[in-house]
């Protein structure tokens, strides 16, 4: 029944549709051990705000994770091929056509030698 | 060899602009180059379109003889066109960041890198 | 009779609607605004229309020939020319259409977007004329089968696109990036006519068919071959000739950049044809092949390196526009290797095009959506730099949902309509080279990995008190958001409908190379 909706790959094959079911009921599964909690708690106490051992909440904006300080191990880790690969990109326009005709030139050496 | 230097000349052209475009760090100068390159492509398709003993193909009294097909001539005309409108677009482009930044040198007009 | 000729003439409406469109706007600016943007949405609800039509007689009648004065649109070689079509001929073929269809789509949801995200703006009578114009370039160059033609429709695109970058000043970086998009596709589409030039000088034809069918890969030939080849991959943005691409996309208004992807694939359309088409088995198509399943490699695996450490959320994305490009590359490039041998074209060649195919469409939808969610951005905060944004998923609930939808349909995770290509792509490149096929997985991994990084930084955190009176964005831009979202999901959900609809007689159209020509010339 489901065939029509199976996408095939040659040598595999893939159902959206049994995936979105699959997905629909361990959501549901899910929703319903989430139902079972505690419905009610304390809303105008101190239930509600977050513990930092005892510590002054800090300013919103200073406990937001800026995108600055997100993969920083894996840029410092890859140092090497980043150090390279950066400066290359360096917005002057003569290295841009200089690219361009470099690989234009590349690629008529491999044609010319292939043929 | 007479009948190819048209070829030959318009290739120095293209290779002409091209250097141009490579060494010359003056805005003004690459679209100098540009414009070279466009003159060599114009140049090698108004020769491929030459026949030795040809006549021009108006067909109000004309003389005897074989007339030449129009087509390359067209599309220089047409490359022409496109040529003006780029490089006017391009000028002014330059125009406006000489405004802005204060200086037509490609090395320093580079605020978008990495 | 007048829905005959309106049937019979598809091919020149659908240039000609947008280009009428793209003249007439400035006028009816002039009266009123209003006027102006219902009469934008009409034309481009009207090329939407046509595409369509357009798309339903290839589908059902095979490749669609209009040859421009003649008495009848089907008359391609005049009787009188000695067996040379001489004049302009439209060639759509599957492929064509397809790539027609996909433009006017990313085209409608572009402008419905544009009238709340340009209402700020001035000039905006030259804003819709150079979008139209921009969609006519695009839509040219998918249909003609002229090459000089091309380049001319090459040009328009160049043009208008290079306009709309730079339109917004923006203290002269936006013409920085417009002056670059402009001098990097002028000098290639002049290497373009150059190498039709060479072309034309040895076949006395323009036409492909033409060309093709006469086609004997001389030292002339294969000077041409490369021009295009490599000038067609550079306007597509494919690594190591992609450094205007982060530029362009960047600056650009969101919804113009949009539009540009979809502007870079009919350039890929353009390398599809070339090799494809007009050389086809002439050609050494392993060693073509390489060369472009390389140019994919490189594309995919530096332009998602460069995006992880971006701070400007668009410049992040074009990145990734680049990357998804080497995809596209690489299925249609392991196609093309195998062009010549039947059996393994059969096993998986075909499979791998296909995927290459189906992704063009789905980068210009989800693709489109991300760099439309961007925009929503930058409507409603100002700023692009991810390291001052955060928080604002608490008051732009929508946009946030459409994030979410074009973000894992890039990385491929199921049942977004990326995945369904990209399992197509691994699937078969697998077969071809496992090497490739397990590169093209890395880079999907750190696709997701970049893209955690985007929805983490825009969207997560505590509400900032810079941002506290961020609301949702207007109207027309969630419908012209929730537009392309739908089709990410209904192609993610239904990706063999779509297959079968639209992307095997694609691929059949590229491949078969004696259809075209028989199409033009008649019975071969």
């Amino acid at each position: 029944m489901l065939d029509a909706y199976t996408l095939q790959t040659g040598t595999g094959f893939w159902d959206p549709v049994v995936w979105i079911v699959v997905f629909l009921v361990a959501f549901l599964i899910a929703l319903a051990i989430w139902l079972l909690g505690e419905k009610e708690y304390p809303r105008d106490t101190q239930a509600v705000k977050p513990f930092l051992s005892g510590n002054v909440e800090p300013e919103k904006a200073d406990v937001h994770m800026r995108a600055g300080n997100l993969y920083w191990g894996f840029t410092e880790a890859m140092k090497g091929y980043y150090s390279r690969l950066v400066p290359l990109h360096t917005g002057v326009l003569n290295d841009y056509v200089l690219w361009f005709l470099g690989v234009m030139a590349l690629v008529f050496v491999i044609v010319g030698v292939a043929a | 060899m007479f009948f190819n230097l048209p070829f030959i000349v318009a290739a120095l052209l293209v290779i002409l602009g091209i250097i141009t475009m490579l060494i010359k760090r003056n805005l003004i100068k690459m679209i100098m180059g540009l414009a070279l390159v466009e003159a060599g492509v114009n140049l090698l398709l108004v020769s491929i379109g030459y026949r030795a003993g040809g006549i021009a193909p108006i067909f109000t009294s004309a003389p005897d003889g074989v007339m030449v097909m129009p087509t390359v001539q067209a599309m220089t005309l047409t490359n022409i066109v496109i040529g003006i409108a780029t490089t006017a677009l391009l000028l002014s482009f330059v125009m406006v960041i000489y405004r802005m930044y204060g200086t037509a040198n490609a090395e320093k007009v580079r605020k978008l890198r990495g | 009779m007048m829905q005959e000729l309106l049937l019979q003439n598809l091919p020149a409406l659908l240039l000609a609607v947008p280009m009428l469109g793209a003249f007439a706007t400035p006028l009816i600016g002039k009266a009123s605004g209003g006027a102006r943007n219902l009469w934008a949405v009409a034309i481009m609800l009207a090329t939407l229309a046509v595409a369509v039509l357009l798309t339903a007689q290839v589908l059902s009648t095979g490749t669609v020939v209009y040859t421009f004065g003649a008495e009848t649109p089907d008359l391609t070689v005049p009787a009188d020319s000695g067996g040379i079509p001489i004049r302009i001929i439209f060639t759509v073929d599957a492929m064509g259409a397809f790539m027609a269809l996909a433009a006017s789509f990313v085209g409608l949801g572009v402008m419905l977007y544009s009238f709340a995200s340009a209402s700020r703006s001035t000039g905006q009578n030259g804003y819709y004329a150079l979008l139209l114009l921009l969609v006519v370039g695009i839509l040219g160059m998918v249909c003609t089968g002229d090459m000089f033609n091309f380049f001319v429709f090459l040009e328009i695109n160049s043009l208008a696109g290079a306009a709309l970058v730079a339109s917004r000043v923006d203290k002269g970086v936006a013409v920085e990036a417009g002056l670059k998009y402009a001098v990097l596709s002028t000098l290639g589409g002049l290497l373009v006519l150059f190498a039709i030039a060479l072309l034309y000088g040895q076949y006395g034809a323009l036409n492909i068919a033409v060309i093709a069918s006469r086609m004997l890969f001389t030292p002339l030939d294969q000077i041409a071959l490369v021009m295009l080849l490599v000038a067609l991959a550079m306007k597509a943005g494919a690594v190591p000739m992609h450094f205007w691409t982060p530029d362009a996309y960047s600056m650009a208004p969101s919804s113009i950049t949009a539009l540009l992807v979809v502007a870079s694939q009919a350039s890929l359309y353009g390398v599809f044809r070339v090799v494809f088409t007009l050389y086809g088995l002439t050609l050494e198509y392993a060693t073509i092949g390489w060369i472009i399943i390389i140019l994919g490699v490189l594309s995919m695996f530096v332009g998602v390196t460069m995006a992880i450490p971006q701070k400007d959320v668009k410049r992040l994305m074009a990145y990734h526009a680049v990357s998804q490009t080497g995809y596209m590359l690489l299925g249609v490039g392991v196609g093309l290797a195998v062009l010549g041998n039947q059996q393994l074209l059969d096993t998986y060649g075909v499979i791998a095009m296909e995927g290459g195919i189906f992704h063009i469409i789905n980068h210009a939808m989800y693709k489109g959506l991300l760099f439309l969610t961007a925009g929503a951005i930058f409507y409603r905060t100002g700023t692009r730099n991810l390291n001052q944004l955060g928080g604002l998923g608490h008051s732009m609930k929508w946009t946030m949902v459409f994030f979410i939808i074009g973000a894992l349909a890039i990385a491929g995770i199921p049942p977004f309509n990326g995945f369904a290509s990209k399992l197509m792509i691994y699937e078969s490149v697998f077969l071809f080279n496992p090497l490739l096929a397990i590169i093209a997985m890395v880079v999907s991994i750190l696709t997701l990995a970049s893209f955690v990084k985007v929805f983490h930084s825009i969207f997560m955190g505590p509400r900032l008190p810079e941002y506290a009176d961020v609301r949702e964005v207007p109207a027309p831009m969630i419908i012209g958001m929730a537009l392309l979202s739908l089709l990410v999901i209904l192609f993610g959900v239904f990706p063999q409908e779509v297959v079968d609809l639209l992307i095997t007689p694609a691929a059949g159209a590229l491949i078969d190379q004696g259809g075209y020509i028989a199409s033009v010339l008649g019975g071969a």
